[in-house]
């Protein structure tokens, strides 16, 4: 039973709002700087909106997500209400606040440093204290989510915490960790640059701290959908999760093997050495041990469906499966993205293969159908789980829903193929303007165009996402019934300590930060004369 | 056998196959990062071994990247060396001119803030931060003519910021080498 509604509907409602202006933006930049449209005459627009799109959908809407599915999680799982809901409101004001005070001095053209700062380039220091605050307010949903399973602990010691919660916190704290890389990065080396403190900046080093969040913030991004995959989807479907173990060994890998190693963002840069660089993408490799596990759960979950509803063979239960209900759709779709995006992630992975690609618009391509693509559709399967339960209103509109999730899938697989092959062909990335004319970038021109209408099918899948949701809040009342997580065929009766709690993990994860990044930290601190003169963007002194 | 047995041998079954799995999984990425080493090592595709400083604001006054420095110069064991450096919002030189089937080293910087230095064609890929040197070791195959755009955004002129690189037969370079101490395609 949801007693904090309200807290989670107005976590997803802004998420999701902000959400849809940020896809017209994109949209907007994806024609642009296609054949199709004249050269726009002022670049900073595009730079202006690239950071806010960049901003809002890597930072804002994500967080939003995890934390309103979060505080709906503890609620779900743990079956009581949520402690400190004064807190959770405080939070969300914080990321209310943040998101504004950031987007303000970027809509105004005064912060168009993208959404990855890079510095010498400083905009204005609002930019930067508003993405702060939007941390700092999800620091307290951390916390609040370590709190709450702690008292529930408490009270039924020896338990298996509800794999959900455990998957959920687990999270929580990744971020709560992996945060601090960018916040070291803000709050010692650029906000006193752009406060007028200070002139000059290491860039090198502010590299090296925003690639300490750069990879596991891409983990924080995908929790939400794999908490989907494990705990929703096999009830939403009509099957059973194949292996609650397994599933708590994936996420603990996660919170291991996520954070040391974000130096394979670094692999062209000169400030990094090559022994160090070799060690984070050895680990790199690892990373992929978790998703693979994953995959193999969800179709032996799937399988499980398949054959209570009477599929026969070893193909048959495939045909059996639900194909009408959008759940089964929205994971379908996740899988088959997940799949070609992991494929194009192992070539990012080595150092050898990600010279050809580095920084071209295969990355761009890349991350848009891993995260705009797997994450984002299971970002949408959740809120159509939910919203019944959260609005206390059905959702009736199956038809559209599907409509809505095929949409999304073939826009992304018609925007993203193109993009990646013009990466592959040395297109440059961020670029507000391309000359087609010159007979180097004519073959561009034809995958560009491509993209540009995948582009105009994801903003017609968005417009029927939010028909769908507002149908649901207009529809008349009717009673959601109890809530459930999926249950294993085989449930815990007792769980091993390590996989009900963190704290060995924990000491890993820190550990290997403090050694994969505190070394190359150390040494670059001790390198003399590497601050260069701040480069102001906008208006600025 | 009872319900109860069913469900025991159910597990073991389970737990019997998701273990398979789990080797496999370990298995390939265990190949994959082998891999990955084997060509570092063997085909000596390695990043950058050590980390090299420059100080952007005198690049232009001291050191290997003064102006009548840059471009590409011959080195005694017949390697050719190409220094350049980046700036908002171009490459300096704009053009450069390099010899074909000759091994090559690029050697460069940035005068303010972050480029990307990348030539179309070719696995020359790199980011240029400063205060620090981006070495690039490359052997061209054939001449030919390249596009080398930035490609980390670097202010609002980033999208202009093209230069171009061009390839030439090798006895044509080292034939100009012996009127000029350093090429461009301007000589
Ligand atoms: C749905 C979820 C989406 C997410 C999470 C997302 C995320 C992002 C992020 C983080 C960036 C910043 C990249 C950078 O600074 O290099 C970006 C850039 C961009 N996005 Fe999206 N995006 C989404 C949807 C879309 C859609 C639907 C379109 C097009 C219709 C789009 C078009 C673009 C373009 C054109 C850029 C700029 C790329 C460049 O200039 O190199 N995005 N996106
Ligand atoms: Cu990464
Ligand atoms: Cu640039």
């Amino acid at each position: 039973m949801l007693s904090s509604k309200r807290l989670v509907l107005a976590h997803f409602w802004l998420a999701f709002t902000v959400f849809g202006l940020a896809l017209l933006l994109g949209a907007w930049q994806m024609l642009v700087r296609s054949p199709l449209l004249a050269w726009i005459s002022n670049p900073e627009w595009y730079y202006r909106s690239v950071t806010a799109h960049g901003t809002v959908m890597g930072y804002v809407f994500p967080t939003l997500i995890a934390m309103g599915f979060g505080y709906a999680i503890s609620e779900l799982a743990l079956e009581r209400p949520l402690i400190g809901q004064r807190w959770a409101w405080t939070g969300f004001g914080l990321v209310v606040v943040g998101a504004v005070m950031a987007m303000v001095p970027v809509s105004m053209g005064l912060a168009s440093v993208l959404y990855t700062f890079y510095p010498p380039l400083i905009g204005s220091p609002f930019y930067y204290l508003g993405i702060v605050l939007v941390v700092v307010g999800s620091w307290i949903w951390v916390a609040l989510m370590s709190l709450n399973l702690y008292v529930w602990k408490r009270d039924n010691p020896g338990k298996p915490v509800p794999l959900a919660m455990f998957a959920n916190v687990a999270g929580s704290l990744l971020w709560g960790w992996t945060a601090v890389g960018a916040a070291l990065e803000l709050l010692l080396q650029i906000l006193p640059v752009a406060l007028g403190f200070r002139t000059t900046i290491d860039a090198g080093l502010a590299r090296v701290f925003f690639s300490w969040t750069l990879h596991a913030i891409v983990y924080f991004w995908l929790m939400p959908a794999y908490i989907a995959y494990y705990t929703i989807i096999p009830r939403a479907i009509g099957g059973k999760l194949y292996s609650d173990s397994m599933a708590r060994i994936s996420f603990i890998l996660f919170l291991v093997v996520a954070m040391p190693i974000g130096i394979h963002h670094l692999f062209t840069d000169p400030q990094v050495g090559a022994g160090f660089k070799f060690m984070h993408s050895a680990l790199t490799a690892l990373v992929a041990l978790p998703t693979l596990l994953t995959v193999f759960t969800i179709c032996a979950s799937a399988e499980i469906a398949g054959r209570l509803r009477g599929g026969k063979g070893p193909f048959g239960w495939v045909a059996a499966l639900p194909w009408r209900n959008p759940m089964m759709l929205a994971v379908t779709f996740s899988f088959v993205m997940l799949g070609f995006g992991g494929a194009g992630g192992l070539i990012n992975m080595s150092f050898q293969l990600d010279a050809s690609i580095h920084n071209t618009q295969w990355v761009t391509g890349h991350f848009h159908l891993i995260f705009g693509g797997a994450i984002v559709i299971m970002y949408f399967a959740i809120a159509y789980d939910l919203w019944p339960h959260l609005t206390g209103r059905a959702l009736t509109s199956l038809g559209l829903m599907r409509a809505q999730l095929w949409l999304w899938f073939v826009g992304m697989i018609v925007t993203t193929f193109p993009w990646h092959y013009v990466g592959i062909l040395g297109m440059p990335r961020r670029m507000a303007f391309y000359d087609f004319t010159n007979t180097a970038l004519a073959p561009e021109a034809l995958p560009v165009t491509i993209s540009v209408f995948g582009g105009f099918l994801l903003v017609i899948s968005g417009a029927l996402f939010f028909v769908v949701l507002i149908k649901g809040q207009l529809a008349p009342k009717a009673e959601a019934g109890v809530y459930r997580f999926s249950i294993a065929i085989h449930p815990p009766t007792s769980v091993p300590v390590a996989l009900n709690g963190y704290s060995l993990w924990l000491v890993l994860m820190i550990g290997l930060t403090v050694v994969n990044y505190g070394f190359p930290i150390a040494q670059l601190l001790a390198l003399k004369n590497t601050s260069v003169p701040a480069v102001y963007v906008g208006a600025q002194p | 056998m009872t319900l109860q047995d069913n469900h025991a041998a159910g597990a073991v079954v389970a737990a019997r196959v998701e273990r398979k799995w789990a080797m496999v999984s370990v298995a390939v990425i265990v190949l994959l990062a082998g891999m990955a080493a084997f060509a570092g090592i063997h085909q000596a595709t390695m990043p950058q071994a050590r980390v090299e400083t420059a100080d952007p604001t005198t690049l232009h006054i001291a050191g290997e990247f003064v102006e009548s420095n840059l471009g590409s110069a011959l080195e005694p064991d017949g390697s050719v060396t190409v220094r350049a450096v980046a700036q908002q919002y171009s490459f300096t030189p704009q053009c450069l001119l390099v010899p074909a089937e000759t091994p090559i080293t690029f050697r460069a910087s940035s005068a303010d803030v972050v480029h990307g230095f990348l030539i179309q064609g070719t696995n020359i890929n790199t980011m240029l931060v400063p205060g620090y040197v981006s070495a690039i070791p490359i052997r061209f195959d054939k001449p030919g003519d390249h596009l080398m755009p930035c490609h980390e955004f670097c202010g609002i002129g980033h999208e202009g910021m093209w230069a171009n690189v061009k390839v030439i037969d090798k006895a044509a370079f080292l034939a100009m080498t012996s009127a000029h101490r350093r090429l461009t395609c301007v000589e």
